[in-house]
Order: C-alpha cells, then structure tokens, then sequence
C-alpha cells in the first residue's frame, strides 16, 4: 500500500551497522587473535603465582643467610608450621572475625542502602539525616570503640556495631551519589510514561546506581574486615569467642611471632577472599553493560 | 510580521486539532523567558517541523506539548482526548529525544519493553508488539543486543521503536538526527517519512535544519529567539512521496530558498518585546 519503497532502513542494519556486532571474520586473523588471547589468559595467572613463589623463596634464604631469629622475623617455613600445628586456636578465631564482619557488611549494605534511598526521596530528609552520617564516618572507629563496649550488651555485638559503622559508610554515599546520577532524559521518559514512584526507583534509578553500589559494596567490604580487627584491638575481648586479632595480639605477648604470622596471613587471606568475591559479584553484574567492565577494544 | 496565513487544503480546516497551544509563554527560574505567546494547531495528519535558531524555545515547546513541565501562561488542550488528574493527555504521546537514551544496563528488546512495562501490559501482548515495532525499524534481528553494541543511527532506531511502541497519534521529535552523519541521517528522515505515512502518525519535528525540514514537513513553523516566538508558519505544497530522488529536484532547492529565506527573517526580527 505505500507510495514509498521498502526504504534501505530495514535491509541496511545486515550491511553497514552490523560490522561492529557481527563476529570477525574467519580465517588467519582470528586464529592468531585466539593465540594472542590464549597467552595473555596464561600469563595473567602464570606473572602473579610466579611473583608470590619468588618472594617466598627470597624471604626463605633471607632468613637462612642471615640466620635471623624467630622473634624477629620467621621463615616462611616456620609460619606455615604454626599455621598447621596452631590451626586448631586460629581456626575458631578466624570463623570469628569472618562472621563479624561478613554479617557487619550485610547489615552496612541494607542500611547504606536503604538510608541512601530515604535520602534521595527528599532534600529535607537529606539535611536533616546526612550530617550524622558524614560525623559517624569522620570520627575515628577507635575513639567511640569503648564507649561502644559499654553500652553494647557483649563485645561480639560491640565488635559489631564498630565494623558497621565503618562499612556503611562508603555504601551510603556511593549510593545516593548513584540514584542522584541519572540521565535527566531518562527521567523525562519515565515522567512522560506516567512511571510512579516506585517504578522509576525500580525500574530506573536502582539499576542506573549499580556502578556505584558495586563500588561501594568493594569499599565497605575491605573496611568491615579491618574494623573488625581494629575494634578487636581496641576492644580486648579475651577468652571464648576471640577472633583472630586477639589472637594476634596474644601471639606478640607470648613472642610467638610464627603464630603471629599465621594469624596475619589469614587476616591477609580473609581480606584478599573478601576483594575477589566482590569484585566477581561486580564484575557478574556490571560485565554486559557497564564501561568499567568491558574490554577496550580498538 | 505574524503567521501569514495561506489557505490549507480544505477539509483539514473543520477538523479538530490534536493538540492546541494557545498563548503559552514559558518563564524558566532564572528569569529567561523562553517561549513567548505561542499559538499553534496540530492538526491530525500533519508533519509540522520547528524550525529555528538556538534559543528560540523549539525544545521547550515540544517538551510543554508533551507535558513536561507546564506552562508559565496560556493553555494546552488536547481535544478529542481526556487528561488525568495532573492535566497530562492520558492519549499516548511518542517521545525522542535528542540523544537515543537508552538505559545501557538493558537489550534493545528490554529499552523498547519499558513503556508497555510501565502502562503493565500483559507479557505475551507485549512481546508481540515489541518485536512488530523492531520489525518497523528494521532491528528484529538485535532484540538481545545491549545498546552499546550498536551505533549511532540504530540507538536512534531503538529510540524510535520505544516511542512507537505505544502506537501513539503523536510523535514528538526532540532534534533526533542532530548528532548523526548526514548519511545516517538522510536514511533515518526517509524512515520517519515513511512510518509517518504508514502509521498515520501526526509528528512535530524540532530541527535546526533548514534542508531536514524542508525535506520532511508538511508545514514549517519558523521561530524567533530571544524571546522564543513564532515568526512565520510555512505551509509546504511540496509533492509526495519525498523520496531520495527528491532532495535532487528543482522544487527541492526552491523549497530549501524559500524556508531559508524565511528563518532569516526570523533571526533578524526584531524581537518584539511580548
């Protein structure tokens, strides 16, 4: 029925645009481009495992050379013993502080969040609840950690209350910079289409966040494990229900610097763990869409 | 020198207007009036580009017709359609922006499905009217692809599909090809011609070029800046269909002399204090 003739639009996406989402071509080029990508996949596990090895390896001769004591500095040797044969003191410890501050990171995220999107539904919500959170932030963890131990009902919630204070705030603040960085345009759409409240936080200014979310969730992550620790030093908790820094600090009474080490070592581990983890729900999240999770390619 | 009036096509006279704006002036906060007792008809059918030079207020009064934002005086009706509560024609309005805005965190097929998702239309309806629309466009085959996959000219495809998605009346076009090639962009105005004539849409057009809008109108409404105001309101007898081989016809360059002519009438109006 129309005058005009199946106009180029509907055939040209196969030619001209679809260059760029099509496939490469097939032959030598990709086989080499495969090779390429092989390699650099190897290397990228092969460059950090060989680096680790090294510097083990050095700090090893480093000790056996220079025949330094224990006390001072343990061969690697040395801290995987006391790992292995003080596994059964460090092992209750480390579940510890990994509950601490696993539950003080859920907590941080479902109040960060949830504040932050209390926040962004006003501007008098904001002035009035936003300078607590920024004086909660600025002041130093161990400074309020006694206070806190007095009023929490037991060290474990007072070591609580410390890792959450430290890891909500990171998340807050990502989070209302997040809802409040949507496309004005988008806004328009949803306003236009009669979107309700609701169905523009939803559909709209939850999933436009996310880059922010993902990075405060890296933040919060790390700073709920060392204040966990730094509350556990301030705190001094003792006797059932230490957690690993504790332990720690009980190892330097004790000049038992090997166990010292091992503790240290799955403090490290814990915290490498906790970087990986949120970085892969970040990457899982982010990769189809987000510019911070493509691959540059040119 | 005010809208000079030439006879329409008879029968369009007695018709009523999808969207009248009558003596609407536009004050933004800081003072800067926008748009200065604006009257214009939109008659069913027809395609009206705005045309004029920046800050003349074609985007604020494309935006005020979509209800977006109200006017500082003056009224907006939508005969032959009811508004809701807040003043806004519950008919669907098609909206593209300047830009293809899209939401980048989903496919083609999700950004396209926004519109029946927020009116709560049933799954299976709307996958249906989703992939028709693409069709249109001629994206079928990309419903899974996410828009940084694609380029320039189908984001703005995709941004069309979702205004059509609706099946609206009236299509409101906020400068959509300005960032694009002039290839791209000549193959998009053949486009919106030809969905223009296939769906019976009536669309308002904003440009700032005189060769698009003599291209695609079927009127051309010429304005002013400073304060943003209509100058003078161009019927086009120009013949259908405008193809291709049209932009290499004398009547073509006669029609571009023309419209030019006019637009610098509009930029060296002085502008009458409202």
């Amino acid at each position: 029925m129309s005058d005009y003739p199946a106009l180029s639009g509907v055939a040209a996406p196969a030619e001209d645009d679809a260059g760029k989402f099509a496939a490469g071509q097939a032959g030598e080029r990709d086989a080499a481009a495969a090779q390429a990508a092989r390699i650099e996949r190897s290397l990228k596990l092969t460059i950090p495992v060989a680096m680790l090895a090294l510097t083990i390896l050095v700090w090893q001769l480093y000790v056996e050379i220079n025949k330094v004591p224990p006390y001072i500095l343990p061969s690697p040797v040395a801290v995987a013993t006391a790992l292995w044969t003080d596994w059964g003191t460090l092992y209750p410890a480390l579940l510890v502080t990994l509950k601490i501050t696993v539950s003080a990171l859920v907590l941080a995220l479902i109040g960060g969040v949830g504040l932050a999107i209390l926040l962004v539904q006003s501007r008098w919500i904001e002035l009035a609840l936003y300078p607590y959170a920024v004086i909660l932030q600025v002041t130093p963890i161990v400074a309020i950690a006694p206070l806190i131990l007095v009023y929490a009902s037991s060290t474990q919630v007072a070591l609580l209350i410390c890792a959450f204070l430290v890891a909500f705030f990171p998340i807050l603040s990502n989070m209302v910079q997040g809802l409040k960085s949507v496309d004005h345009n988008l806004l328009n759409l949803f306003e236009l289409y009669g979107a309700s409240r609701f169905q523009t936080l939803w559909l709209l200014k939850l999933p436009a966040a996310q880059p922010y979310f993902m990075a405060g969730l890296k933040i919060g992550g790390g700073l709920a494990l060392i204040a966990a620790v730094v509350a556990e030093f301030a705190a001094g908790s003792a006797g059932a229900g230490s957690g690993l820094a504790f332990r720690l600090l009980e190892a330097q009474y004790r000049l038992n610097i090997p166990r010292l080490f091992a503790a240290l070592l799955l403090l490290s581990a814990t915290g490498v763990a906790i970087f990986g983890l949120t970085s892969l729900i970040s990457w899982l999240a982010l990769r189809r869409w987000h510019e911070s999770a493509i691959k540059r390619e040119n | 020198m005010m809208s000079d009036t030439e006879t329409r096509p008879s029968g369009e006279t007695r018709r009523r207007p999808i969207v009248a704006v009558r003596d609407v002036s536009k004050r933004f906060s800081n003072g800067t009036l926008a748009l200065s007792r604006m009257t214009l008809d939109v008659m069913p059918g027809e395609f009206i580009s705005l045309l004029g030079p920046s800050g003349c207020g074609k985007s604020t009064a494309l935006r005020i017709i979509a209800g977006l934002g109200d006017a500082s005086s003056g009224a907006i009706d939508y005969p032959g359609s009811r508004v809701d509560v807040r003043g806004k024609p519950e008919a669907e309005i098609g909206f593209v922006f300047q830009e293809p805005t899209l939401m980048p965190w989903q496919t083609v097929f999700g950004n396209v499905h926004l519109p029946l998702r927020l009116k709560r239309i049933g799954k299976s309806e709307a996958r249906e009217r989703i992939m028709h629309v693409l069709e249109t466009v001629g994206l079928e085959d990309f419903a899974r692809a996410y828009p940084r996959e694609l380029s320039g000219g189908m984001k703005m495809r995709v941004s069309i599909a979702r205004a059509l998605v609706t099946r609206p009346k009236l299509l409101l076009m906020d400068e959509p090809f300005g960032a694009l090639d002039e290839i791209t962009r000549q193959k998009l105005n053949d486009d919106v011609l030809r969905l223009w004539h296939e769906q019976d849409l009536t669309v308002v057009f904003v440009t700032h070029s005189v060769y698009e809008a003599a291209y695609l109108s079927s009127r051309i409404v010429v304005m002013g800046a400073r304060p943003g105001r209509v100058v003078s309101d161009l019927p086009l007898d120009a013949p259908w269909p405008r193809v291709e081989s049209f932009r290499t016809t004398d009547a073509y360059a006669a029609l571009c002399r023309r419209v030019s002519d006019a637009l610098q009438l509009a930029i060296h109006a002085p502008s009458a204090a409202a």
